[in-house]
């Protein structure tokens, strides 16, 4: 039981780093039909400017997190207005692949930056943890869940009351129409990427606290990519909901199957989101929460 | 009509695979150029000022570039013919890849200790049938062509951009299979020998004479690269061109209009899948044959991608294009190696580009990712026809000269 409980625990901290992920995702289909692939890149990136000033300039880690989201929000920014913004009105399938470039590129920066070995975050966090009715409960995975919880309500009293979120929706509900109520489409879009990049900084910031950052954060941010699809790639509760079945059945499965599933082999856990993505998509092919599309011919 | 090579009159004159003498003397040319750049021969790009000889480890190089450019096509028939993104292809160039090492390869075994016994017995680490390149090559195509049977299912279920995701989780989940089947696959970080080229006892991986004439290995490799990939690339240009070219393209523009019209949807999207993997299988199982060894590690996204990158930097939807971003990417490395040996002036142009993995700003293989990325996002942006695109530009051109419109 206690095993079972620690399983949960450890993937309700792991959703946390997916719906942050996966809600940047979902936030930049919304607004502009584009799935991006780099967020990935995004994640090492933002996790990087973070360590940068929180270790190398010795700074309050909180104002390293000011300091890095501004550069997070930036790059996304500069990327959406470089790259994707001539790839306006082209093919879905064209700008998906752009996006996967994208992710190419700047993963070799953010990892050149970093060099080869694990760098410290610097965070307040450390390893310590908290014992609780027999669980090890790491005070990282407290601050993840408490974090999620602050951004999640933040954005949606974002989208809810202020003017600009009130212009993304609009843009999401239908683009031209808001165009001609007079809605900047193109600050939005900017907005969607600045929004996105900040989200991942989030996740690489939490993935890299405790143990430390490196290359292997990408290979857990692609993670992302079949929760978005489990929950519906424009639904901001099935990024969450996604999250959460996912890396719960992966923890489960890291529990458990080495015990009483060995014939999957080694690491078989890494696989599970892609598993569960499969199952979701034989039954619903539109995920959870996806809007089904409804096409004119 | 004679002098109007842009002047198409009929429908069979429109779908012709030469469409005028001119580009069956060209492609004479150019097929005379192969074999005598095969041969060692030395061309002349500009007589006198470059020459260009497959010399060295270009050759093999060239050899690589041949075979890349058949899995390229096969890319291209089901992202660029019938215009559904896969990412998956990794996936099949790994089962072809191990289905012809385990035919063709050798067995791999180990003197190991009898707990039980005290005596030294033969166990076997890896299989290997060491049957001809006749068997494991068709074999390698049809084992992957039948995973792409397998997945075309789910292929014509989803629509669109889902399966992207889905022919991404293909290649973890084949990640993964290929290393935990060390038996047939050898494990990560060891692998195993890969399908030895034996044609009916005709051996391609060793030196000898052909005819009379003396030919390295990697010569015979070449001419067995460039006599394949010939024969695929008009196998491919033959699917295109016919009615399931045909229909396929109705469903690249515009999928539920293409049903509308009585195109069967399922079976279209199951035979671009299938005959995708199949020549995705043949190229797995000759790029590796041709090295001699494989790992399980291979197979991952960044070879997907890599795959990707030739079929958009070369051209969508063409055969020649598919074969100019193959060469173009598999010579890549030696051109930024290139690249960072320039001076200019004595000034180190290039210097931010360093040959040991932790000096300068980038070193080569990350010179190489940067490359490949930026390509992509390049073309995608300035010129979404690829290279294919800029030749047929540059054609254009001349073909207008002196009038440029």
């Amino acid at each position: 039981m206690t095993q079972f409980l620690q399983a949960l625990v450890n993937g309700v901290s792991l959703a946390g780093i997916y719906a942050l992920v996966a809600l940047g995702f979902v936030i930049i289909y919304k607004s502009m039909q584009v799935l991006n692939f780099a967020q990935p890149a995004l994640l090492l990136l933002g996790g990087y400017w973070v360590l940068y000033f929180a270790t190398i300039w010795d700074l309050p880690f909180g104002i390293a997190i000011l300091i890095g989201a501004a550069l997070a929000a930036l790059t996304g920014v500069i990327v959406e207005r470089t790259t994707l913004r001539p790839m306006v009105g082209k093919p879905v399938f064209a700008v998906a692949i752009l996006t996967i470039g994208l992710n190419t590129v700047i993963t070799v920066i953010a990892l050149d930056l970093m060099g080869v070995e694990t760098r410290q975050m610097g965070d307040p966090w450390g390893l310590k943890f908290v014992q609780f009715a027999g669980l090890n409960i790491a005070h990282r995975q407290i601050a993840v869940i408490v974090t999620v919880v602050l951004l999640v309500s933040l954005l949606l009293a974002f989208f809810k009351f202020s003017r600009m979120g009130l212009a993304m929706r609009a843009t999401a509900f239908d683009q031209e129409v808001a165009l001609t109520q007079g809605v900047s489409v193109s600050t939005v879009f900017a907005m969607s990427w600045a929004i996105a990049a900040v989200l991942a900084m989030f996740g690489g910031v939490f993935l890299g606290s405790g143990i430390g950052l490196d290359r292997s954060a990408a290979v857990v941010a692609l993670k992302a990519l079949p929760v978005v699809v489990v929950g519906g790639l424009d639904s901001i509760a099935g990024a969450i909901v996604g999250a959460l079945m996912v890396a719960v059945a992966e923890t489960l499965a890291a529990t458990y199957q080495p015990q009483y599933a060995t014939f999957l082999g080694k690491g078989f856990s890494q696989l599970v989101p892609y598993v569960v993505m499969f199952i979701v998509l034989l039954f619903r092919p539109y995920g959870l929460f996806g809007t089904k599309e409804i096409e004119r011919v | 009509m004679r002098l109007r090579p842009g002047l198409v009159a009929d429908y069979r004159s429109d779908v012709a695979i030469f469409r005028s003498n001119v580009q069956r003397f060209w492609f004479a040319v150019l097929m005379v150029a192969v074999v005598v750049l095969g041969l060692g021969g030395t061309l002349p790009l500009i007589p006198g000022l470059v020459d260009f000889s497959l010399s060295g480890d270009l050759l093999l190089i060239a050899v690589s570039a041949a075979f890349a450019s058949i899995g390229a096509i096969g890319l291209n028939i089901v992202t660029g013919f019938a215009g559904q993104v896969s990412l998956g292809h990794a996936f099949f160039l790994g089962v072809g890849a191990f289905t012809g090492a385990v035919l063709g390869g050798t067995e791999v075994t180990r003197q190991v200790v009898d707990l039980s016994t005290g005596q030294f017995v033969e166990r076997t680490l890896v299989v290997g049938y060491r049957l001809d390149l006749i068997i494991w090559l068709p074999a390698a195509g049809l084992a992957a062509a039948l995973m792409g049977l397998i997945v075309a299912p789910v292929a014509f279920r989803l629509r669109g951009l889902y399966l992207a995701f889905v022919t991404l989780g293909l290649v973890f989940i084949g990640d993964h299979v290929f290393r935990e089947a060390s038996i047939l696959t050898g494990g990560v970080g060891v692998g195993r020998p890969a399908g030895v080229p034996s044609l009916l006892g005709f051996r391609f991986d060793q030196d000898g004479d052909v005819f009379g004439v003396f030919l390295q290995k990697e010569q015979k490799l070449f001419f067995l690269g460039v006599a394949l990939l010939v024969v695929l690339g008009f196998v491919a240009r033959n699917l295109a061109r016919s009615r399931v070219g045909r229909a396929l393209a109705a469903i690249r523009d515009r999928d539920i209009a293409a049903e509308m019209m009585g195109i069967p949807l399922a079976r279209y999207k199951m035979i671009a899948f299938v005959v995708s993997s199949f020549y995705a299988g043949v190229a797995g199982a000759l790029l590796y044959s041709a090295i001699g060894h494989l790992e399980p590690g291979t197979f991952n996204l960044l070879l997907s991608i890599e795959f990707i990158a030739m079929v958009l930097i070369g051209g969508v939807s063409t055969v020649s294009g598919s074969i100019m971003g193959a060469v173009f990417i598999t010579f890549l490395p030696k051109m930024v190696k290139w690249l960072a040996g320039i001076s200019l002036f004595g000034f180190d142009v290039f210097g931010f580009i360093s040959d040991s993995p932790s000096g300068g700003f980038v070193n080569l293989p990350q010179m190489e990712l940067l490359l490949f990325g930026g390509l992509i996002v390049l073309f995608l942006i300035l010129e979404p026809l690829g290279l294919y695109g800029i030749w047929i530009r540059i054609r254009n051109y001349f073909k207008a000269w002196p009038f440029s419109y």
